[in-house]
């Protein structure tokens, strides 16, 4: 059979059921195939809401997601989802046509340099130089972006090579000497971490995205309530300790609670599970949580000491270790009491600080209260993707996540146009579930284009926009960092989004009064098949509270 | 380990931080890689992006032909060699990285160094050369070039002696390293 064949057969084999993509020259062959090849292909209309729609996916699955693009500007484009990926370590393989063998370095039309050009942002890349390779290259790649820390992987296939005759046998293993990732933890340094747990009497543990890529979730919630144990989640940890909860302090760093970052700040141990000490959570480097030791759990052993130096490291799957460090912290029988001056100083700064806005007399819909409103529209049940400014921020504030995948946004690279492709991807994966989307009225022009793509599949995803009118959070950086001189950040009333969402043949609807809001964001949900709502809200409304950049946790403002 | 759990306390005072610190010293890293395209593209791309500055680098086959050794060093002033490693660990095609002990190795670097050498000079250059083992290696009227062999600091010292003569042009290997005893490096 045909190299790209075998492919068909080698992505079956991997359990893909869908990818996401759209041809040109150089993979005309692949797109041949595919048209027996017994999987389903989804043809967006932009590549880059492709990569970020196989994002969405196996966020919101756990499973490989798969992006297709064709050389040259097919493979440029897929650049930010890939980045976005190794940001945030999510599971996606991309695969790339590329001119014929006997045109690469000749500049041929459509070529990109598309290995050199995604280096430095892929986890691991393969350039296919023997058509017979083809098999194990892509179990090879779909191997090392599911293990270990997971991340994209990128596989370019010269055009002449996808049609090579080959003869085909399943691959049932992989050959990667270089690439072993440790799981289980050093059974010592858990025990050293559950000693060190015994003796704080200020501890917080602080729990990343690397929960819910291990599917730790239940692990870390039986370790938290093991004892009294303050918990805090990353941007990208969110629901991976159901909230809210009283041991639950909100989310920490630049836009977290007050709680969160004030028991940071005193704590006399830290426990960062699946987290990496990003500056959005540090804050000033040199005055973060100044009286702590550290106990850093991670799969990737290069994220250990990388920011903050570790007092007990350990290297490992967050699902193992949790679960050992329960063990072994059950069997010492520490006294919970130890713990009650903590939490009444916590308790202070929750009842101090809780996190509020002040909302509006009339009709006028604050933006805080549109994602109150979204939270009572679903009854906390949905997946919720986001795109990147205030709105992201206040999503994560006020929408509690109950469980680990329901909450999908791009933190690490902070990509405006995430939420649209990433929330047809989950729904794709999830066709069960409910998938709503808070967008920026910004970003969500930023990848708009895939509407057409959820009208034609029938994707039936619940856009809501959240629109100012602005780029709101240049705008309030502008505002509190830069004098109040606005540059650049006032977008108008551009577009119209109900006329742009009956253009794509998607359901448009415009609210613009808060008393009704709940009950027409539950008719927008009711309505079958996908639906793009343009909410009006408060103009100039700033995120609070804010840890300032480069601060110190202790100069929160607002 | 046995059963899980202990009564033994411990004082969150006693924990230390792992250091993080600069060692101050130079680290050869030696570094067994696959043998694919790329992956001298990959080492070099990690070290410019992280920020960190390769002293040396050579790059030779080894008595496997799909395996290749990479040697490079690095300032341990400038760099946390613990960050260095575990990040070039991180590459997939990198097999086995080893920290050299500056005591447990030997290393070595050739070089070539082309010296001005009319009339009356060449006689003291030779001597120079003939101190360092050296080679003279082409010779013409105006210039001799000089094979040295030995380690950095040796190269070092024998470029400082010749300088003065006139140093057209000096080309240097790089360190390659191997441990002493018989373990493998
Ligand atoms: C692709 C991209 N370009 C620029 C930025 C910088 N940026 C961060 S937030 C933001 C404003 C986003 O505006 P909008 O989507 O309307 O969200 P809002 O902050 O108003 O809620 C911008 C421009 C970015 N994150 N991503
Ligand atoms: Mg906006």
């Amino acid at each position: 059979m045909r190299a790209v064949d075998a492919l068909m057969e080698c992505l079956k084999a991997e359990g893909v059921d869908v990818v996401f993509g759209l041809p040109g020259g150089a993979n005309l062959p692949t797109y041949d195939a595919f048209v027996d090849g017994g999987i389903r292909h989804i043809l967006v209309r932009h590549e880059a809401g492709g990569g970020h729609a196989a994002e969405g996916y196996a966020k919101a699955t756990g499973k490989v997601g798969v992006a297709f693009a064709t050389s040259g500007p097919g493979a440029t484009n897929l650049i930010t989802p890939i980045c976005d990926a190794m940001m945030d370590s999510v599971p996606v393989v991309f695969i790339t046509g590329q001119v014929r063998t006997e045109l690469l370095g000749t500049d041929g039309f459509q070529e990109a340099d598309t290995i050199g050009i995604t280096m430095p942002v892929v986890k691991h890349s393969f350039m296919i130089q023997q058509p017979q390779e083809l098999p194990r290259a892509i179990h090879e790649a779909f191997h090392i972006a599911r293990t270990g820390r997971p991340g994209p992987v990128l596989v370019d296939i010269p055009m002449d090579l996808s049609r090579a005759e080959i003869a085909y046998e399943p691959v049932s293993d992989v050959r990667l000497p270089g690439y072993q990732p440790r799981v289980e933890g050093n059974q010592k340094q858990i025990r050293q971490a559950a000693k060190a747990f015994a003796s704080a009497q200020r501890p917080v543990i602080y729990a990343g995205g690397g929960i819910v890529n291990a599917n730790a979730a239940e692990e870390l919630t039986e370790f938290v309530r093991s004892d009294r144990f303050p918990v805090t989640c990353t941007l990208m940890g969110l629901g991976a300790f159901p909230a809210p909860d009283p041991q639950w302090l909100g989310m920490l760093g630049m836009h977290g609670t007050r709680a969160a970052n004030y028991a940071m700040d005193e704590a006399d141990l830290i426990c960062a599970v699946g987290a990496r000490f990003d500056d959005r959570i540090t804050g000033k480097l040199s005055e973060f949580a100044p009286r702590a030791k550290f106990i850093h759990i991670d799969v990737d052993p290069a994220e250990i000491s990388k920011n903050v130096p570790a007092h007990i490291p350990i290297v490992g799957d967050a699902k193992h270790v949790l679960a050992k460090l329960l063990v072994e912290y059950r069997a010492i029988g520490a006294d919970p009491a130890r713990l009650d001056a903590w939490w009444s100083r916590i308790e202070g700064w929750r009842e101090k600080y809780p996190l509020a806005y002040e909302d509006s007399a009339d009709a006028e819909i604050k933006p805080q209260y549109m994602v109150q409103a979204l939270f009572e529209a679903t009854g906390g049940e949905a997946i919720v993707t986001s795109d990147v400014g205030q709105h992201q921020m206040w999503a994560a504030q006020y929408y509690d996540f109950p469980q680990p995948r329901r909450w999908i946004n791009s933190g690490g690279l902070g990509t405006m146009g995430f939420g649209l492709p990433a929330a047809m991807g989950a729904a794709v994966g999830c066709p069960d579930r409910l998938v709503c989307c808070i967008a920026g009225d910004g970003s969500v022009q930023m990848n708009a284009q895939e509407l057409a793509t959820c009208a034609q599949n029938n994707t039936p995803i619940k856009v809501f926009i959240m629109n100012n009118g602005y780029l709101g959070m240049v705008r309030q950086w502008q505002e509190l960092f830069w004098d109040g001189r606005y540059s650049q950040v006032d977008m108008g009333e551009f577009p119209d989004f109900v006329k742009l969402a009956e253009a794509y043949g998607v359901t448009g609807m415009r609210l613009e009064d808060k008393r009704t809001l709940v009950d027409d964001m539950k008719r927008a949900i009711a309505t079958d098949g996908p639906v793009l709502v343009d909410v009006r809200v408060t103009r100039e409304e700033n995120t609070y509270p804010m840890i300032p950049a480069g601060q110190a946790a202790r100069e929160m403002v607002g | 380990m046995g059963e899980p759990g202990t009564k033994a306390p411990l004082s969150l005072e006693e924990l230390e931080a792992s250091s993080n610190l600069r060692t101050g010293r130079k680290h050869v890293l030696s570094i067994l890689v696959e043998n694919k395209s790329g992956v001298l593209t990959r080492i070099a791309g990690l070290f410019a992006r992280r920020g960190f500055n390769i002293d040396t680098l050579t790059v030779g086959p080894t008595e496997d032909e799909q395996i290749s050794r990479v040697t490079l060093t690095v300032d341990g002033a400038l760099h946390p060699i613990d960050q260095v490693t575990k990040q070039l660990h991180k590459l997939v095609n990198v097999l086995k990285i080893r920290d050299l002990e500056p005591n447990d190795t030997v290393a070595r670097e050739l070089a070539l160094f082309k010296v001005a050498a009319d009339g009356v000079q060449r006689g003291e250059l030779m001597q120079i050369a003939e101190i360092f083992r050296g080679k003279v290696v082409d010779v013409t009227k105006r210039a001799v070039i000089i094979e040295v062999t030995g380690t950095t600091d040796k190269i070092e010292a024998f470029e400082n002696m010749v300088r003065p003569f006139g140093l057209i042009e000096m080309m240097r290997t790089g360190e390659i390293a191997i441990s002493r005893g018989r373990s493998e490096t």
